[in-house]
């Protein structure tokens, strides 16, 4: 039966791409059909409204063993014969309906990238966003997505080693839910897989979980604006099982060994339907799919149903011919289901039969990115607020008498505090890489068990930067992720991003999208960190409007050895405390003016590339010269909170003075970029100053041989009081 | 003397109990499949680890499923033909659901997964890990959602006269108090053993404290005494 144009647009197609479905076939599809290209070629899968600009950014090196959308995630080259995998993606709609499952299938997912390509994850972040931390939804969503994220990594047994969460008005209705994993593989063994599919007569194969109605259509709906009626998209929102999928990992990495495996893809988003269409059209062949062999976990599903179904915990695989019982034993091991549903034909074209009824017949290439899906150019132009950014005047703001109270204020502001109720829901140590517990480090560095390396993993965007200037605020999201690496000893190497912005179709939004693009990709050259993927998510708003832009960057880097690994706690009284970088008489787009004078529009903090890049390659130097004895970055709270948090970090107070030519607030709490506290055994200072040729730096104080807090020889309490505070506003917050 | 680890089809620590064994504490050490039924090359100067994780996907009790498992039978008569038995986090769940181990481990009180540092101390040198252990206060993290030991009122009575009460939830200085208690268990119990002293169940993971690496090595103890004669 032939679909009608109205069946085409309630499934999110738009006019004219029904019209091309049209001319791709030579004739008018039938209902599956439709339905299979409207996933496909939905925002999710397609990346219609982004590519272009995305094809703009870095995607080269000579790390890189995979290059940006050849496969499910990033492969680098870490050295020694091991690679890195690594990815971030959003679940943000599914969150914003369904927090628990929505988070648990996003940390899901995401695994599943990892290990399709036969890497083991070692370690997993996450990047959240929610409204005000008073409102009793936030609560709701914030509890809901820890347990999510808590019970799917908890059990799948991979570390959650670090992440972001920040609270702002705007995350109200739509919060953000970026999960990043991070795995490693022996490249040097054959141990990668590629995601794709050749061979005439090689068998196809379902794998993991039974096929069920979750989750059907839910790339669709991550593709359009969320609003109070999404909850009647409750069954877009599949259910994840992390026990399947711990064993799904164990036999698929298994099966890898054998090296019988041709390619092998995980169903994420559009299920049956975008794995054998990306493998194929990879693979330049086609596959004839018997639906009727697929297991499924409910009678009479329809065809289009089972295509379109999201179900977790499933992989797409094609063997050698002849190979199939190795394959079986495997997967009859760790009693999972594994059933030949096709073969792989010369012909291009993909035929899904059903019963043995042709129920869809279409070319592989014809549906997927980089092939028949649409590519379109959109218009951008300035947004409207930027008139009311620039008029802000620093000149405005009164320096308050009472800088003590707002700094106790400012540490017990929820983006600011202590995450502990957050992380400790978390399993931070399974797997015995984490160093971070006992030693930690501004980037968790995560031991690689065989060698001698180890991984810094961070993410990072502050995205109110971002909403003030997008292209300076891209730039800065990717230097901070850097900075937090080279704080830890690392040497960056490659990033991935998540890119969630409001509705495309408004042109202020994609200006945001466009420019926030330009900066990460100068920032990605200057660091030599280029993308090797990610995800975009489009449509984050709400009838209160979009998102702030919030480009999540996901960065790796490596440490050759533990050895060189630097932490962010102070260690040892009487120490000198330097700040790298210069301090400047800047308070725009912080906290403190944000959240404290309540000042929602101001221009970027301070930041140039140049200037990052000298204070970057002077950390890194330092740390190997060990004329160093900690190093904590300056982001959200300024100086004063990258004190607090190196004092509680090592149980050491600190006595500081500040500088009459900066204001004292923008001293203490402003958010000028490139700027790192370190401290300094008093023996070596000479040496270490003489190593500041390219960079300013100033001598803040000394570490104290107590608990006590100095500014300006004026007594701040004691670090217990002020720890007290930090570690527990939010779960006082919550308690309420 | 050799260490073996059952790996069930959701266990995650059993990787982490074989580096710590091996890599940490230069043990041989033979992974055990849940399907299979051979425990033959075992002695009784031996020791078979239950490790961590989620044994069955803990969709049911914790543990539940385990106990039924081809290998678990074995275990039960190695443990009854007196060999070393050691059941970690998941482990310490399948030992008091298969009934080697007394009582049992409920969802803890804060209803919420919890993983950090916690501090445990031997209650007596009655048994091998005691005696390792002495009087440290140890440094061990938890990783657990139900990790409540209870227990009835004459059960924990036995316990305690018959010292076996291996380990309590302490603080840094080694009080026992309700703060130092991240679960809500009976009396700050994190670890038990059997009456005969060769089955032990505990909580916290120590094969995640044996390595330079990680900046914490005071699990070596507890493992270090399972390579002793009983």
């Amino acid at each position: 039966m032939q679909a009608t144009l109205d069946q085409a647009i309630k499934l999110g197609l738009r006019e004219e791409e029904f019209e091309k479905i049209k001319e791709v076939l030579g004739r008018t599809p039938n209902f599956t059909e439709t339905a299979m290209y409207s996933v496909m070629w939905s925002e999710h899968c397609s990346y219609k409204n982004s590519i272009k600009w995305l094809k703009t950014l870095p995607r080269d090196g000579e790390k890189l063993l995979v290059k940006a959308g050849e496969e499910n995630a990033g492969l680098v080259d870490i050295g020694d014969g091991w690679g890195c995998v690594f990815k971030i993606e959003s679940h943000n709609h599914p969150s914003a309906i369904e927090p628990f499952q929505g988070a648990a299938t996003g940390v899901g997912g995401i695994h599943r990238d990892i290990f399709t390509m036969g890497a083991r994850p070692i370690a997993s972040l996450n990047s959240l966003r929610f409204g005000k931390l008073d409102n009793p939804k936030t609560k709701w969503l914030l509890k809901g997505v820890v347990k999510g994220i808590g019970h799917y990594g908890n059990c799948f047994g991979v570390p959650t080693v670090g992440g972001e969460i920040y609270f702002e008005n705007c995350y109200q209705t739509n919060p953000l839910v970026n999960a990043m994993s991070v795995g490693v593989v022996e490249v040097n063994k054959g141990l990668t897989v590629s995601a794709t599919s050749h061979g005439a007569g090689n068998p196809v194969f379902i794998v993991g979980a039974a096929t069920g109605k979750d989750g059907i259509g839910g790339a669709s709906f991550a593709s359009a604006d969320i609003s109070e009626d999404s909850i009647n998209d409750l069954p877009a929102v599949q259910v994840g099982d992390p026990f399947e999928e711990k064993k799904l990992l164990e036999a698929c990495l298994e099966l890898i060994k054998t090296g019988v495996v041709i390619g092998m893809q995980d169903m994420g988003a559009a299920g049956i339907t975008c794995s054998t269409s990306e493998m194929s059209a990879k693979g330049e062949h086609g596959m004839i799919i018997h639906l009727d062999k697929v297991p499924t976990r409910q009678s009479n599903m329809k065809p289009w149903e089972m295509l379109l179904s999201e179900s977790q915990e499933r992989m797409l695989v094609v063997v050698e011919k002849g190979k199939e019982a190795e394959m079986q034993a495997i997967f009859d091991k760790w009693d999972i289901h594994c059933v030949q549903i096709g073969e792989v034909t010369k012909d291009q074209n993909l035929k899904y039969y059903m019963d043995g009824e042709l129920v869809a017949d279409v070319p592989a290439e014809s549906m997927v990115l980089g092939g028949g899906a649409p590519v379109y150019d959109r218009e951008y132009t300035e947004p409207k607020y930027f008139q009311e950014i620039a008029k802000f005047n620093a000149e405005s703001i009164i320096v308050p008498s009472d800088l003590k109270e707002v700094a106790y204020s400012l540490v017990q502001l929820p983006t600011i505090a202590s995450k502990r109720w957050v992380y400790n829901q978390y399993d931070s140590m399974v797997g015995t890489g984490n160093t971070h517990t006992n030693a930690p480090s501004d980037a968790p560095v995560v031991r690689v068990h065989g060698t001698k390396k180890a991984l810094a993993v961070t993410t990072d965007c502050n995205s109110r930067y971002v909403f003030a200037d997008p292209y300076k605020g891209g730039m800065i999201a990717v230097a901070e992720a850097a900075r937090n690496i080279v704080c830890s000893g690392g040497t960056p190497v490659a990033i991935t991003n998540c890119l969630n912005f409001g509705n495309p179709y408004n042109p202020e939004v994609y200006y945001q999208f466009v420019n926030a693009i330009k900066g990460m990709g100068e920032a990605c050259l200057k660091f030599d960190t280029p993308v090797t993927g990610g995800n975009v998510s489009f449509y984050n708003q709400s009838e209160d409007g979009p998102v702030y832009p919030t480009p999540t960057i996901g960065m790796v880097g490596v440490l050759e050895s533990l050895t060189d690994k630097m932490t962010m706690n102070f260690k040892k009284p009487g120490d000198l405390i330097y700040v790298v970088g210069l301090n400047r008489n800047d308070i725009n787009c912080s906290e403190y003016l944000h959240h404290i004078k309540n000042v929602t529009h101001s221009p970027a903090p301070y930041f140039d590339l140049e200037e990052e890049a000298a204070v970057q390659e002077t950390i890194l130097r330092l740390i190997k010269l060990k004329l160093i004895f900690s190093a904590h970055d300056i982001s959200e709270g300024g100086l004063f909170v990258t004190l607090l948090e190196s004092a509680m970090a090592g149980g050491l107070g600190f006595n500081i003075s500040t500088d009459a030519n900066i204001r004292k607030d923008a001293f203490l709490f402003g958010e000028a970029q490139s700027r790192v506290v370190v401290s300094v055994n008093p023996d070596l200072h000479a040496l270490f100053e003489a190593e500041m040729k390219n960079v300013p730096f100033a001598k803040l104080g000394t570490i104290n041989y107590n608990q006590d807090i100095v500014v300006d020889g004026e007594s701040w309490g004691f670090l217990n009081d002020w720890k007290e505070a930090y570690d527990t506003a939010i779960e006082k917050q919550l308690a309420n | 003397m050799k260490f073996g680890v059952i790996v069930f089809p959701g266990s995650n620590c059993d990787r982490d109990m074989m580096h710590a064994l091996q890599d940490d504490l230069q043990q041989e050490v033979v992974p055990l499949w849940h399907k299979d039924r051979d425990l033959s090359m075992f002695s009784t100067n031996d020791c078979i680890v239950l490790p961590g994780g989620f044994s069955y996907g803990d969709y049911l009790r914790c543990g539940a499923l385990a106990r039924f498992s081809p290998m678990m039978e074995q275990v039960i008569n190695f443990a009854n033909n007196g060999g070393k038995v050691l059941g970690v986090c998941n482990g310490f769940q399948i030992l008091c659901e298969s009934g080697l181990l007394p009582g049992v481990l409920l969802q803890n009180d804060h209803q919420k997964f919890v993983c950090k540092n916690v501090f445990i101390k031997s209650e007596n040198n009655q048994n091998v890990v005691g005696r390792a252990v002495g009087d440290q206060i140890l440094k061990i993290p938890v990783a657990h959602g139900e990790g409540r030991y209870h227990a009835d009122a004459a059960t924990i009575e036995t316990l305690q006269k018959n010292n076996q009460i291996v380990f309590r939830y302490c603080d840094e200085s080694g009080q026992v108090h309700i703060q130092s208690n991240p679960n809500g268990a009976t009396n700050n119990i994190a670890g038990i053993c059997n009456a005969n002293r060769n089955v032990f169940g505990m909580m916290p993971h120590p094969e995640r404290a044996t390595s330079d690496a990680l900046h914490n090595i005071d699990g070596r103890a507890i493992l270090t005494a399972f390579t002793h004669m009983n």
